[in-house]
């Protein structure tokens, strides 16, 4: 390597300088509600703390533990991931392999390509999916926050789209073996198939633990709330519209509890982090690159 | 494939159809019916009589709609938000990008690559949670402005800061998925067109300017026509988690309104049919910009 020039020295500095301050502003606001959520309740009142905790205490974290309300929303949102990644998952599967196929092999993929491309970029809107929802009677079921997104169309096209570059000679080989479809789909193609199967389990859990609207529209009782949505109702109860003085003291008081179920809430997908970093990178290059 | 497969295959194609059969039934429940269901939008709906047995009023409520006072400004204030994020979040992940690229210290580079594209996991309800906070009259940012002798100002209760703030808070958002993407395009570039540039005496700057952004200009291409389904999307989930009575004004979307006349004034048909309109035009955009992908960069849905 040739001898690097002072200026580029100096751009190589402050150019780190720069993406450190951005890393920073990404990072800060989550570093800020945790030292708030173990901070005490007078300091963080008084929004004395930053980064580092003033009066270092498990205080709020102890009165989340004691809450019940939160559980049951935790509960019912570990109750949708399980349910919706597994429902997910398996349509996908199921789905990509079939329209893997090329014309050649499988005529009709075309009409479910139509099929599945109108579902992606036209939907009926708000209304008239809240009332088949409502005549099927699903209101306050977990399943309909599990049923209507059950086939995530862009997860099948990753799926698909992965697929389609496994070799295609172990399938021909394994056809002529007598192999079914079936067989070549659980025995070669979903073993073969497990970096984009972890990628799209990653996306489907990302979803589901991030989803909050549906909790709202469609469970009329609190106690069916999703965690996200019990933290909306949480948040949007502190009006910033009608702040007067008595609202505001009656809450700011509470501010290190709401940080604590904030930073709580943040957790499981900041426990995946490592491997969403992983395979998400894998999976969105894959699914905006791809010609 | 071999004759021998191929003649095997044919006759399990069955199967096939047997495997995607789950998928497409739930697909046809759940965004089939509902299409069916937009007919509320020519009716007067009662909740009591059902959908069928409600009476039809042909196009009234996309009259009254287009008299109202609001549907201007909400119209505008979608565009206005939808676009002005779009001309923000388009050249930052490139800078960020290309910043990234010059980085030789392979752990600084992935630590930054990590840490910023963290917040685009985090939902807009938490954020919204942090970002109220922090911008609030007494808040960290106001109290840090205050050492400069601000008076403290109330970024998301005026309408002259919250379009702002939310173009702001939606680039720190995504702004680390946008990197990850181009990041992933420039290690793609062939090092041997760097290598033949040295030796022609091209600095890094000439190599960015002459070598990489050309290289990635496809993608960014391909990225923004495939934007283009968006201009009438500006962000619901972000809004309204953000906003309040006292910014309607400037921050009040299609999406914000729909779900206020709809689920809170439960005027269902008038929902409808606003929903109708915005799902109309964006059918069109999204299909446009397939068209315009397929045709320049090769680009297939499927």
């Amino acid at each position: 390597m040739k001898k690097v020039s002072i200026s580029y020295r100096i751009f190589s500095a402050i150019n780190a300088l720069l993406l450190a301050g951005l890393a920073l502003i990404c990072v800060f606001p989550i570093l800020h509600i945790l030292a708030i959520s173990l901070s005490g309740q007078a300091a963080a009142a008084a929004n004395e703390v930053v980064l580092w905790p003033v009066d270092f205490t498990f205080a709020s974290y102890a009165s989340v533990v004691k809450r019940s309300a939160y559980w049951t929303a935790f509960g019912v949102s570990i109750k949708r991931v399980v349910l919706g990644v597994t429902v997910n998952t398996v349509l996908t599967a199921l789905m990509a392999y079939p329209l893997s196929k090329y014309p050649g092999e499988f005529k009709a993929r075309r009409y479910y390509v139509w099929f599945l491309m109108f579902a992606m970029i036209f939907n009926g809107g708000l209304v008239p999916t809240y009332m088949l929802i409502k005549d099927l009677h699903l209101l306050n079921s977990i399943w309909a926050l599990v049923l209507p997104g059950a086939v995530p169309i862009y997860n099948v096209i990753l799926t698909m789209n992965f697929i389609r570059q496994l070799p295609r000679e172990i399938e021909e080989a394994a056809f002529i073996d007598g192999a079914s479809y079936f067989q070549c789909f659980l025995k070669m193609i979903l073993p073969l198939s497990k970096p984009v199967l972890a990628t799209i389990i990653l996306f489907s859990f990302l979803g589901h633990w991030n989803a909050w609207f549906d909790g709202m529209i469609y469970m009329e009782n609190s106690a069916n709330y999703p965690l996200q949505t019990y933290m909306y109702n949480i948040i949007a109860n502190r009006d910033i519209t009608n702040s007067t003085e008595a609202i505001e003291n009656a809450l700011t008081n509470i501010k290190t509890l709401k940080s604590a179920q904030l930073f709580l809430t943040m957790l499981p997908i900041l426990a995946i982090y490592p491997f969403l970093q992983k395979y998400f990178t894998k999976g969105i290059t894959v699914g905006a690159v791809k010609g | 494939m071999s004759s021998a497969a191929y003649t095997k295959s044919r006759k399990m194609g069955w199967q096939l159809h047997l495997m995607l059969l789950p998928g497409v039934l739930l697909i046809f429940i759940f965004s089939y019916i509902p299409i069916a269901g937009i007919v509320i939008a020519f009716k007067d709906f009662y909740p009591g009589l059902g959908i069928w047995r409600s009476p039809w009023v042909g196009l009234d409520n996309f009259r009254y709609m287009f008299m109202l006072p609001d549907t201007g400004q909400i119209l505008w204030n979608t565009l206005r938000i939808a676009i002005l994020k779009m001309i923000c979040n388009f050249p930052v992940p490139i800078i960020v990008a290309l910043m990234l690229n010059e980085v030789r210290a392979a752990g600084f580079k992935r630590a930054v690559q990590t840490i910023v594209y963290l917040p685009y996991f985090i939902s807009w309800v938490i954020l919204a949670g942090i970002i109220i906070d922090l911008f609030a009259r007494d808040g960290i940012i106001n109290q840090f402005l205050g050492l400069f002798g601000c008076e403290p100002i109330f970024f998301l209760g005026d309408n002259r800061y919250f379009t702002g703030m939310l173009v702001l808070t939606d680039v720190w958002k995504n702004f680390g998925y946008g990197t990850v993407v181009y990041l992933a395009a420039i290690t793609g570039v062939d090092s041997a067109l760097y290598e033949s540039a040295i030796i022609d005496g091209a600095n890094r700057w000439k190599q960015t300017l002459h070598i990489t952004l050309p290289s990635i200009a496809p993608i960014i291409m391909l990225l923004m026509i495939l934007n283009m389904g968006n201009v009438l999307n500006a962000g619901f989930d972000q809004i309204f988690n953000l906003y309040s009575p006292l910014v309607y004004e400037s921050a009040d979307i299609i999406d914000t309104f729909v779900y206020r006349i709809s689920m809170v004034e439960a005027n269902y048909s008038l929902g409808t049919a606003v929903g109708l309109l915005k799902s109309v035009v964006t059918f069109i955009l999204i299909t446009t910009s397939y068209a315009l992908a397929n045709k320049y960069s090769d680009y297939t849905v499927f």
